[in-house]
């Protein structure tokens, strides 16, 4: 018995050493997700988030406040879109340091405490209020969970299925008819691009409808962002799968794709406060732009206008993703 | 030009490996053509750049007097080897699906009824049995209606009942004034379908000509057949070729060859006398050690 186990052990064993995309992934994959968070969630959480307006270069001293440690202090354009972060209770507390004003959230219990150890601090900022429910985690979380499940039924739904094709032979098959590449691609794209909607959209208002979670945008808004969005991850996945022939270095390629966009796409936390490489590396997944898109629709009641530049930045990756995609695309497969 | 289909000088190499080594040959109207070959003669490789599948290394493929292009797909019918088909469809939407590549198709219950599809419309394609998934796929080749129609053994694996009834089938399919190229390892089945056929034997064709011209070609009379063991060590005066357990020997004069065996103490039991058949052309041919 040990010898028969034995034979199908070291089978294994010489499959798994010599597929070398799959073995260069194997050992790469998780030193990177460690690297990835140490560079993320190195320098820990801090307990209060404060925005702050205005803050200048030109300021020869800051309040003594902004001196204290284990507080973030997180730079707005805007006091309209601070105000809006404070009355959700995602930030503690507004300062404007032009004006010497502070905004509070009395709801907030973070908030509370921010205040005291600022007017303590600093008593020559003046008080003023906003007031608002805090965010309830799952309505945060919901355009982050429908991306996620956009870009896996994307990524796989397509990337994987062609690989799977052009092994099988189907791809093949399909090559001996008068079908073009391009009419072959379009029909995965436009298959997956429905069966990602509809699911979505059952998501979405399933739970808007069942556990009421917030929608403060347009619906129509939001089926528009989510359709770019899936345009944008399903080029992905072809993009992907266009030329590869072996289901396991794709799959490698997926893993690669999906799980910084996991983490970084702020689909479970934000990364606001996050340190810049970071976020630019975010900027340049798509699912970031989605579900912040998707995000600001839903919780904020942002309309189309206002997050065209996510949908923008979603096209122009879309764009990318199709001309590799057909600069590389192979029918020929190993199949005999 | 009648010629249907003609290539020159087809070479196609993989890294070292010349798999098909400039062979050329062409194939007229209604014609039923064979490539025959054992496993790695490069059959299928020849038969899919005729296809257009892959791209010959150097030389030329012509199908209907062009050179040979995507457009003509819509006048071919190719059965591969073998192929994977999309799953979870039946067999009647897998049917559908490929018609709708084609402007041209055939009438469907008519492709129905030619190829016996009848009764498994309805299941799940993946789940034919070996004979029913070629009769499946020989109906996919044919569902554009295609003026030609290229088969790579199509009939491997299935039992010799089902064998019959695909070269009925076949039959049928040339009686409609198709032309065919199909490769086998049957010598039975070339001899039944073929007009004309070549043999290829590592990337090269050794020959080629009607299975009656192949025939008269090389063999003259009839053969002997002598278990191995039997001539052991003898030298005798004719020369044999060795198979295995089996020795043949070629004549035109059996009485005088049974005598010469006699002479020299061969025994005479498991002696059998039979005329050639493409089968003794083929390992001839491409087999087996020849000794004088
Ligand atoms: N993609 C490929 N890469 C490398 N070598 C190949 C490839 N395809 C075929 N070959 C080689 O080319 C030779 C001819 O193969 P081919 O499939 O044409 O033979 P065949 O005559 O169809 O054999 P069979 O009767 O077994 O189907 C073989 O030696 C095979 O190993
Ligand atoms: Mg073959």
């Amino acid at each position: 018995m040990m010898s028969r186990l034995l034979a199908v052990f070291n089978a294994r064993n010489k499959e798994f050493w010599r597929d070398r995309s799959s073995l260069a992934w194997n050992f790469a994959f998780p030193f990177l997700l460690v690297f990835g968070f140490y560079f993320i969630f190195g320098q820990g959480m801090p307990m209060f988030k404060v925005g702050v307006i205005s803050e200048h270069d030109a300021y020869i001293s800051r309040p003594a406040f902004m001196q204290l440690s284990h507080i973030q202090f997180v730079p707005y354009e805007e006091l309209d879109q601070a105000l809006n972060r404070a009355r959700r209770h995602q930030i503690d507390l507004v300062l404007d340091l032009d004006r010497q004003l502070y905004w509070v959230n009395e709801e907030s219990r973070n908030g509370y405490v921010a205040e005291r150890l600022l007017v303590n601090a600093d008593p020559e900022f003046n008080r003023r209020v906003v007031q608002g429910e805090p965010i309830r985690y799952v309505d945060w979380v919901l355009p982050g969970i429908i991306g996620m499940n956009i870009m896996f039924s994307s990524l796989f739904g397509v990337g994987y299925a062609i690989v799977r094709y052009r092994k099988n032979g189907v791809l093949k098959r399909l090559k001996a008819t008068p079908l073009s590449a391009f009419e072959f691609v379009s029909a995965q794209i436009l298959s997956r691009l429905l069966t990602v909607m509809l699911v979505a959209s059952i998501i979405y208002f399933g739970s808007h409808w069942a556990l009421s979670t917030l929608m403060l945008g347009s619906a129509f808004s939001l089926l528009v962002t989510l359709f770019i969005g899936a345009l944008a991850l399903i080029s992905l996945g072809l993009a992907v799968a266009s030329r590869s022939r072996s289901e396991e270095l794709t799959g490698g390629l997926m893993n690669m794709a999906t799980w910084p966009m996991m983490g970084l796409s702020q689909v479970w936390f934000s990364l606001e406060g996050a340190p810049p490489m970071v976020q630019s590396l975010a900027n340049a997944l798509p699912l970031t732009h989605l579900v912040s898109a998707a995000r600001e629709i839903t919780t904020e009641g942002a309309s189309l206008m206002q997050v065209s530049d996510h949908l923008l930045i979603l096209v122009g990756m879309t764009a990318l993703f199709l001309g590799v995609a057909a600069l590389l695309f192979n029918w020929d497969s190993d199949h005999r | 030009m009648t010629d249907l289909l003609s290539i020159h000088n087809l070479v196609k190499r993989y890294k070292q490996l010349t798999a098909v080594d400039g062979i050329s040959f062409s194939v007229a109207k209604g014609q039923c053509f064979g490539l025959l070959g054992p496993n790695g003669a490069g059959k299928t490789t020849t038969i899919e750049m005729m296809e257009g599948i892959s791209k010959p290394t150097s030389g030329e493929v012509r199908l209907f007097g062009e050179p040979a292009s995507r457009k003509a797909f819509e006048r071919v019918g190719i059965q591969f080897q073998n192929t994977a088909l999309q799953d979870y469809l039946t067999v009647a939407e897998t049917l559908k699906l490929f018609a709708a590549f084609y402007t041209k198709t055939i009438d469907r219950d008519e492709l129905v009824e030619l190829c016996s599809l009848g009764e498994f419309l309805n299941r799940d394609a993946r789940k034919l049995s070996g004979g029913q998934r070629q009769r499946l796929l020989l109906a996919l080749a044919l569902i554009n209606d295609p003026d030609l129609v290229f088969l790579d053994e199509p009939t491997t694996g299935l039992d010799p009942q089902s064998r019959r009834n695909f070269w009925e089938l076949v039959q049928a399919i040339k009686r409609r004034g198709k032309t065919i190229v199909l490769t086998t390892h049957y010598m039975d089945e070339a001899e039944t379908l073929c007009d004309d056929i070549a043999i290829m034997d590592q990337g090269r064709i050794v020959e080629r000509g009607s299975p009656a011209q192949l025939l008269d070609r090389h063999f003259e009379g009839v053969m002997v057949h002598l278990p191995a063991s039997a001539v052991d060590g003898k030298t005798l005066p004719f020369d044999m070729l060795i198979n295995r357990e089996r020795v043949e020997i070629q004549t035109t004069a059996v009485d005088a060859t049974v005598r010469q065996l006699a002479d020299a103490q061969v025994s005479l039991t498991g002696l059998q006398v039979k005329s050639p058949n493409l089968d003794d052309l083929f390992l001839k041919l491409t087999g087996h050690a020849l000794r004088a």
